[in-house]
């Protein structure tokens, strides 16, 4: 495989509170013999104020992701909100749209499931699929949708040694982060937050993975104000473990 | 109104589509195919009786029943109907009509005007006994609406099973509006 | 009557209080506040309904309910999604060609007997009404679900007009005597307990007010409607579907009371929104399939009728409404909103809906279908309304004519927007946000000094008040260095 020059969009909430997982995603691309590289000047998409119905607030805010991320063959971002947001809702050029993935179909479409190094994570996990990760991204099909079943997600999960999955209730269901929604809508997005930890927690499982940063900021802020003793983590987070962690 | 309609309607770029019946059950597959339904949807069926008699357990029904409206020559009630005073029904225990068809994917029956003699009959009845011929039973509804009752007539009803709600606390109660019970018997007069 | 539990249409239910059980107590949350053309406050409404966790869980129990048995429905129905296509593509045709169906279904239906109306809007529906009332001497209509005459508010006029309104389907009467809107399109009472039910009861039609047995109340019901039924001189009914090439009105039920108000009084009223067209007789066979399935999960409705003409010896009119429509077909964003056949899925599977109640939306149309439509009827009434949505697209997945209704629901918060709707804050800090962001130094600087006065980030990271997240959920832990500083000290190592 030809080495790429890949472009990180990390975007401002993992920047902020999640280092870790920008640099498991970092260190799984290199290890993957990637060249990756961080512009240093990004900011954000533009998702807050495309969602909140705000455009023309945009157009600045994707000028300057142009010129951070015009030079790279691949973007790759850890969020599938952001992902959708670049390719579907922006006025960004296409070239730069199409070039946009998310890491799980980073991983699953371009890379190919079978290149991934090893991983070991020897627990019960539950998968969190974000709504757009859903539903606008195909990392699964929508269980509305009377169509055959894949996951890329779980694929990906699948080469990772000792690690169980165990299925939640309503797993589609919103877990009601909705951005701006988590305060507008504050008393329903919380309480849609405790509902989706109540039934992780019900799963059995020690881990609730997920692909979207923001849903586990959510659900994990969640979890801790009501008691639930649930952990959180980014699926870079366990592709990235090595093997020899065990 | 027409003008307000005309000058904002989108383009007309929409294909009208073709139908399709997307039948694929054998044709001895229908009835078990309605049975099914019909219990699914709260409806009853009982069995015809040996021959010569196959409707001996419709006439058991009728004998037990209060008063009794027939669309069933073969099978006469004990009351005859004014047709010009719908509201004269409101006491009819049963009525016994014949279906014009029926549809295996929902358990439906379809009763037209001619086959209720008075509309009102098929809800102002406590219970309503139909006659299904088996080989009247379509498979589903693409070909129910192939047939052609439905440019005849004033008035036709797919009827499935008996009045249902569950409007209050979703507990699922017959008999809301309508008749409390439907029941099918799978034989011709 | 019997009272069973099978896996029948909108049966396989889950009481929440088992029999004997001693009946729920809770009062019942109450809708939106309405304050004259004044923003609709959602979340004020919704945080009430949330308050009421008797009323809350049931209301999620039973629509999620809904939901499962809508997917296991269309999951054993291997053309599905095709069905879905077809109904859309359908539809689209129809409204493209509206002008020229209406007519058509007026000549077929004239020449079976029905007198064919056309209303322009709210008001002149109802006077038609009226007019028709008056020319037969009927003090009383009874009639069944129609969302339309509630969007025309038929029931304040002809009250106004001396003519008393019975509303025949189970939980639209309760609705009626509970001097309600219904709060959902198919199921207009799954707000409310059974103890509700009984307490409007005991006090309108003299139930029992100890008993609040489901059966006993329904039966109730039935014997206090069934008189003023088959006193009725006039019947009306809403229309689920029109067919221009047969003239026939589909109206689907499942108590059959739509049939009770059709066919015992001489006259038959129906009230049909001009959306409701159908080309052909063979394309209600993919919409009848469809539609139960979607709504309760169910194959099709008890009763599915085709009203072409009068009954023998009766007169039936047709009222052809726009009240709007015609407007909303010329909104290039907005008009395949018309497609919607109102069969309630997009709310049984609405998180937000389920947790908040249709009461709380302070509109005829409530859950995401509302958010799309009920701006159209006032831009600035329902100017919040488009923000009561995650934007998660089960809506959008469920829907059977396939109406893109999140991305609706985002295209209205845009107009919103350009029509400064949204609060004065939201604007600032949206202008601010896009200041921040799009230029680099200045927003590593708000960072920084945000990072150091962690933990009050989601501040910034949200661009909202900290207090509204802190409400229900813990703020995340930094970690002290952020990402960009970590590969900033990386990349100064050998
Ligand atoms: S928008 Fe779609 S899902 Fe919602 S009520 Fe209308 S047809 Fe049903």
């Amino acid at each position: 495989m030809i080495a790429m020059r890949i472009g990180l969009f990390i975007p401002c909430f993992i920047d902020l509170f999640y280092r870790d997982v920008g640099i498991a995603t970092l260190e799984l691309l290199e290890r993957l013999g990637h060249a990756v590289d961080y512009p240093a000047d990004q900011t954000c998409c533009g998702q807050p104020m495309g969602n909140a119905g705000f455009v023309a607030e945009c157009r600045a805010v994707e000028a300057l992701f142009v010129r951070n991320f015009d030079e790279y063959d691949a973007i790759v971002c850890p969020s599938a909100s952001c992902v959708h947001h670049v390719r579907h809702k922006s006025a960004l050029p296409d070239a730069i749209r199409a070039r946009t993935f998310e890491l799980v179909e980073f991983l699953h479409d371009v890379i190919g499931v079978d290149a991934l190094p090893p991983a070991f994570f020897p627990h019960r996990v539950t998968l969190h699929n974000s709504c757009t990760a859903l539903r606008s991204l195909d990392h699964e099909p929508a269980p509305e949708l009377n169509v055959p079943f894949f996951s890329k997600p779980r694929a990906l999960l699948a080469r990772v040694g000792g690690l169980e999955i165990v299925e939640t209730e309503r797993a589609d269901e919103c877990c009601g982060f909705g951005g701006t929604f988590s305060v507008s809508e504050a008393a329903v997005s919380a309480r849609m937050g405790q509902d989706k930890a109540t039934r992780q927690a019900a799963s059995g499982a020690e881990y609730v993975v997920s692909a979207d940063m923001s849903c586990l900021m959510h659900q994990g802020g969640s979890a801790a104000r009501h008691g639930i003793d649930m952990r959180y983590v980014h699926i870079a987070q366990i592709l990235n473990t090595k093997a020899v962690d065990a | 109104m027409l003008a307000a309609i005309r000058r904002n309607r989108p383009a007309a770029t929409t294909v009208l589509p073709e139908l399709q019946s997307f039948a694929t059950l054998p044709p001895d597959g229908l009835q078990a195919e309605f049975r099914r339904r019909l219990a699914q949807m709260g409806g009853k069926l009982i069995e015809p009786g040996p021959e010569p008699d196959r409707l001996a357990p419709a006439r058991r029904m009728i004998a037990e029943a209060g008063i009794t409206c027939s669309m069933v020559p073969q099978l006469p009630g004990n009351r005859a109907f004014d047709r010009a005073e719908p509201a004269s029904l409101h006491d009819v225990d049963l009525a016994v009509l014949q279906a014009s068809f029926a549809v295996a994917e929902t358990g439906s029956v379809a009763l037209r005007a001619a086959d209720l003699g008075v509309n009102a009959l098929g809800y102002l009845a406590q219970r309503l006994l139909v006659l299904v011929d088996p080989a009247t039973i379509v498979e589903n509804l693409h070909l129910a609406y192939s047939r052609p009752e439905f440019h005849d007539g004033h008035y036709l009803v797919l009827q499935t099973g008996p009045s249902a709600t569950a409007d209050i606390e979703g507990v699922l109660i017959h008999g809301a509006q309508g008749v409390r019970a439907l029941t099918v018997l799978l034989a011709i007069p | 009557m019997k009272r069973v539990r099978v896996d029948h249409a909108e049966g396989r239910s889950h009481p929440i209080a088992p029999d004997g059980a001693d009946p729920a107590r809770e009062p019942q949350p109450r809708g939106a506040v309405i304050r004259g053309r004044r923003p609709v406050d959602h979340a004020e409404a919704a945080e009430r309904f949330l308050a009421a966790p008797d009323h809350l869980s049931f209301h999620d129990k039973r629509l999620w309910d809904l939901r499962e048995k809508r997917d296991r429905e269309s999951h054993g129905i291997p053309e599905w999604e095709q069905l879905r296509q077809l109904a859309s593509d359908i539809k689209e045709y129809a409204l493209t060609r509206l002008d020229d169906l209406l007519e058509e279904f007026e000549r077929n239906a004239t020449a079976n007997g029905v007198v064919v109306h056309w209303a322009r809007d709210a008001a002149e529906h109802n006077r038609i009404v009226t007019d028709i009332l008056r020319t037969h001497g009927a003090t009383e209509l009874v009639k069944s679900k129609s969302m339309l005459t509630e969007e025309c508010g038929l029931r304040d006029h002809l009250q106004e007009a001396g003519v008393s309104v019975i509303e025949t389907d189970l939980g639209e009467r309760i609705q009626q005597l509970d001097n309600e809107d219904p709060s959902h399109v198919v199921v207009p009472a799954v707000h409310k307990l059974r103890s509700d039910v009984a307490a409007v009861f005991a006090r309108t039609i003299g139930t029992d007010p100890g008993r609040d047995d489901p059966a006993y109340l329904a039966e109730s019901q039935r014997m206090s409607n069934r008189p003023l039924i088959l006193d009725a001189r006039v019947g009306m009914t809403g229309a689920n579907f029109l067919v221009a090439d047969s003239g026939a009105v589909v109206v689907c039920t499942n108590e059959g009371n739509a049939d009770l108000c059709a066919s015992v009084p001489a006259v038959h009223i129906v009230s049909a929104g001009i959306e409701k067209i159908v080309p052909r007789t063979g394309d209600l066979g993919v919409f009848i399939r469809l539609l139960s399935r979607s709504a309760l999960g169910s194959p099709i409705t008890q009763y599915t009728s085709h009203f072409r003409g009068p009954r023998a010896g009766g007169e039936m009119h047709v009222i052809l409404v726009d009240n709007g429509r015609s407007e909303r077909l010329g909104a290039e964003e907005f008009w395949t909103s018309l497609k919607c056949i109102r069969c309630g899925a997009c709310m049984n599977t609405c998180p937000v809906y389920r947790r908040s109640g249709g009461l709380s939306y302070g509109a005829t149309y409530a859950g995401p279908i509302g958010l799309i439509i009920d701006p159209s009827f006032n831009r600035r009434k329902y100017s919040l309304l488009p923000y009561a949505s995650t934007l998660n697209g089960s809506c959008t997945a469920v829907c059977p004519v396939k109406i893109n209704i999140h991305e609706q629901i985002l295209s209205w918060r845009r107009v919103m927007a350009e029509h400064h709707e949204p609060s004065m804050t939201k604007q600032i800090s949206m202008k601010g946000a896009s200041a921040l962001l799009s230029r680099p130094s200045a927003y590593r600087a708000a960072v920084d000094g945000a990072n150091a006065v962690l933990p009050h980030m989601p501040r910034f990271a949200l661009y909202n008040p900290a207090n509204a997240w802190g409400k229900g959920r813990e703020i995340p832990q930094a970690p002290g260095q952020s990402f960009h500083a970590w590969f900033k000290a990386r990349r100064r190592k050998p």
